[in-house]
């Protein structure tokens, strides 16, 4: 009960003041999201609303900031494109209910599985994506395009140099579109792609058929959704446990993710996920509780449905130009230097990651190939034996089990002494495989008329060789 | 007395350091404070760039613990604090509340252009702490 107050309680002229400046952080990566998926922006706006209000009552971390999501948006891409809305809110509703099995299931735990090789890949990629979507937009258009575009982006640098406490993306807006309202240029705005909320959402089953061909379309979207929502949140909560040095339940954030995507998806809200800019503007803000969250989405709602004849005025070279600045600081630029600096089966993983990603365009597939990929380099790594021989004693260094034996086996090919001790002290005995091979050497080194002395085992080697053997 | 130097894992932090730690050898019953910032906007880039929760701690604490160290065999009484935040921000915070009576810090030599997209701590702390600033270049 304590918490649950601390949690509420503890911070509050703080968490407003954060929760209304992450509510304005929100809007134009709402706004663009919904752009990149080709949603009318009400599905993205009223994600972000019910996502961040859901997770401030059932997520694990306080302060944490869920919302629609670029990552999310990108996996729903060919969804929307292909089947049409109502499948991405079926999509949605799906991917809530595998997060809340995941993270019934202790998913969180498998975390420590995803090396930051996989996680360094999943983010560049993830930058370069959306710097892609917004290719097709600005190349080949308007000279007056071009313009909005670069001088938005050299506003949402400049500016908080000098001024920080609203949300530059915010600024660069608000000028842009005043000055595009005053100037009378001709751009594309949002009011082309639908309609600004005027209400708040409203319950509704998506309207599709209830069988297995509807679940065969979507369960792929919602599989992926669910790895690569709970992948950005878990990675989020990492981030904000080590900037407020307290600990979280990922477990119970993997749940509220579910329970949050399970209800926006009845609400005509697309998937999301944490986002890590907005977390980490929530706490730069003096953001820590879970009272922060909450107020961001509530004051997101009442801005749109207040602000939204202004919103639709909005120039889409102006989002472009936001969205540009998003993937330049989704992008780890300290990679260059990974690159340089990591064992080389880490640059290899994240380079691949980032391969796949870009190729398949879907996420999860590339974090799921990076983490096999990463596992294999490991046990390839560990599994490296080396035998030295001196006069008599063969010493064995590193671990044995069934992906180093053969090497082990191989040592004994040329032996000749007539009494030999193999010294376990720098070794391990892991597995069956392991007790086997020595049984071998040991067999077939007596059959020449070699003496073998076994020595140097240590404990638990000592009791799985004794239990085999 | 009480001497804090600021820093950062940086070359010219060390040469601020080295600098603290004279000084402190000069002043009898002086006591050295070693500050260290995270930084909030790094945050997630450091994440990202360690294996672990663990391997981030240790690269932190290889930041300063060799300075310590520095300070401790020079024969200085010398501890060592972790703040987090805007780095500028609470270096100020905490000189003028632990009223730290000489602080020293490393610049990293920005030209007027860097200063204007990077911003520049040394001369933000310079403006703000109550107390004499020495800015080693």
């Amino acid at each position: 009960m304590h918490t649950f107050k601390q949690q509420w309680l503890g911070n509050v002229r703080a968490d407003l003041l954060a929760g209304i400046v992450v509510g304005l952080a929100l809007i134009p990566e709402a706004l663009a999201f919904a752009f990149i998926v080709g949603v009318d922006p009400r599905v993205a706006l009223y994600a972000s609303f019910t996502i961040a209000v859901i997770t401030s009552f059932v997520g694990g971390r306080p302060g944490l900031i869920s919302a629609a999501t670029g990552a999310m948006a990108l996996v729903l891409v060919s969804l929307m494109a292909n089947h049409g809305l109502q499948y991405v809110l079926a999509a949605t509703i799906l991917t809530g209910i595998i997060q809340l099995i995941l993270g019934s299931l202790g998913v969180a735990n498998l975390m420590r599985f995803i090396p930051n090789s996989v996680m360094l890949g999943f983010v560049n990629a993830l930058g370069i994506m959306i710097f892609i979507t917004q290719m097709p937009y600005l190349l080949g258009s308007s000279m007056m395009t071009y313009i909005f575009a670069v001088v938005t982006l050299i506003l949402v640098y400049a500016v908080p140099r000098f001024f920080t406490a609203i949300p530059a993306p915010l600024i660069a807006i608000v000028v842009m579109t005043t000055v595009a309202l005053l100037s009378g240029v001709k751009l594309q705005t949002i009011g082309d792609l639908g309609t600004m909320p005027s209400s708040l959402p409203m319950f509704f089953l998506p309207d599709i058929p209830l069988n297995l061909e509807t679940l065969k379309i979507i369960l792929p979207y919602s599989l992926a959704l669910s790895v690569v929502g709970l992948l950005e949140s878990l990675l989020t909560s990492q981030v904000l446990d080590d900037m407020t040095a307290t600990p979280s339940n990922k477990n119970r954030e993997a749940r509220g993710q579910g329970i949050a995507n399970f209800i926006t998806g009845f609400f005509g809200g697309m998937a999301g996920c944490a986002l890590i800019g907005q977390s980490v503007i929530n706490i730069k803000s003096g953001g820590r509780g879970r009272l922060s969250t909450l107020t961001a989405g509530v004051f997101l709602i009442f801005l749109i449905i207040v602000l939204g004849d202004v919103v639709v005025k909005i120039p889409m070279p102006v989002l472009a130009g936001v969205m540009i600045m998003v993937s330049m600081t989704t992008f780890n630029w300290g990679s260059f230097k990974f690159l340089r600096q990591a064992p080389k089966s880490e640059s290899i993983v994240m380079l691949i990651t980032v391969a796949i990603i870009l190729y398949t365009h879907n996420l999860a597939i590339g974090v799921v190939i990076g983490v096999i990929l990463s596992a294999l380099f490991f046990v390839a790594k560990i599994s490296r034996v080396t035998v030295t021989k001196n006069a008599g004693v063969y010493r064995i260094k590193g671990p044995l089990f069934f992906a180093s034996t053969t090497k082990f086996i191989q040592s004994f090919d040329d032996t000749a002494e007539k009494e030999i001790i193999i010294d376990f002290g720098d070794s391990q005995l892991w597995d069956e495989s392991a007790v086997g091979a020595i049984f071998k050497v040991k067999q077939k080194l007596e059959a020449k008329g070699t003496d073998v002395t076994i020595r140097g085992l240590n404990a638990s080697s000592e009791i799985l060789y004794k239990k085999l053997l | 007395m009480k001497i804090a130097v600021a820093v950062d894992g940086s070359e010219n932090a060390l040469r601020a350091a080295k600098h603290a730690v004279m000084l402190a050898q000069y002043l009898p019953g002086a006591n050295l404070e070693i500050i260290y910032v995270q930084d909030y906007s790094k945050a997630k880039d450091e994440r990202l760039l360690s294996q672990s929760p663990e391997s981030l701690s240790l690269k932190r604490e290889q930041k300063v613990q060799p300075i310590l160290e520095y300070a401790r065999e020079a024969g200085v009484n010398a501890r060592s604090t972790m703040l987090k935040g805007n780095p500028s921000l609470e270096i100020i915070k905490y000189v003028n509340a632990e009223k730290i009576d000489k602080l020293v810090i490393g610049s990293r030599g920005l030209n007027a252009f860097q200063e204007m997209v990077l911003g520049s701590v040394s001369h933000k702390v310079l403006k703000h702490v109550d107390c004499p600033v020495t800015v080693v270049k």
